[in-house]
């Protein structure tokens, strides 16, 4: 399964973003293959809608969970239209890395 | 006959079971209760700055009702500032509409899709989980 873990940077030792819509990166975790690759975030400076662009890009990237900090009324809506499961966490300290420990543990 | 009362939506429970003033001694007063409906409210429009007729549409109720609720969660935030009182969130007329789980481990908060294994934290896989909202 794939999973989004959205990234204040580009790297495993990057901070987690709480942002959804707005955060800079996304960290794309396949627990399968282990594979790890980190997508820059084209919508950080949109006017509007970015929660919605971004779950657009979830579906693209084949995720079927997003670890993020908060998610906005619209893209809650749709995340959940798509059978995505939605994970807040509020530790604004955890590394990429420290995520994808937890998730393998 | 008693109107009936329709239940409205919350997206996402409060993160909180109350909030207490800070410096004074309340254990007297008297506490607010405010609505799961009207923390919502407030949410969308004062916090998500939505529209009120997206808001109300989030919310399945309509425009007068979502400005009749909002302003009464303005009005109980208010008096409990100024009174220092203290907030306790009940759940009013509200359903849930999906049911969101806590891990005790690790803190997560998550929704569990309908085509997703219902056991553990999709954070830690820790299988003491639990509905925050019932
Ligand atoms: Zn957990």
């Amino acid at each position: 399964m794939k999973t989004i873990i959205t990234s204040t940077g580009n790297q495993l030792n990057s901070i987690f973003d709480l942002r959804f819509g707005r955060a800079g990166w996304f960290c794309l975790y396949d627990d399968q293959s282990g594979e790890i690759s980190f997508i820059e975030n084209e919508n950080i400076n949109s006017q509007s809608g970015a929660g919605t662009k971004t779950v657009e890009k979830v579906v693209e990237l084949g995720a079927q969970k997003v670890i993020s900090g908060d998610f906005g009324p619209k893209a809650k809506e749709l995340l959940e239209k798509f059978n995505i499961q939605m994970v807040l966490l509020q530790d604004d300290n955890s590394t990429v890395q420290h995520i994808i420990d937890k998730l393998k543990s | 006959m008693p109107r009936k009362i329709r239940l409205r939506k919350v997206v996402e429970p409060p993160r909180f079971k109350g909030y207490r003033p800070f410096g004074v001694n309340s254990k007297s007063r008297k506490s607010i209760d405010l609505l799961y409906e009207e923390y919502e409210a407030l949410k969308l429009a004062d916090y998500d700055l939505l529209k009120h007729d997206e808001a109300a549409g989030l919310m399945g109720i309509s425009r007068p009702t979502f400005a009749r609720i909002y302003e009464s969660a303005r009005r109980k935030i208010a008096a409990a500032l100024v009174e220092a009182k203290e907030i306790r969130t009940v759940f009013g007329n509200a359903v849930m509409d999906k049911n969101w789980y806590l891990c005790s481990k690790c803190n997560a908060r998550f929704n569990i899709p309908e085509t997703m294994d219902k056991e553990t934290c999709p954070a830690c896989n820790s299988k003491h989980i639990e509905l925050i909202n019932k």
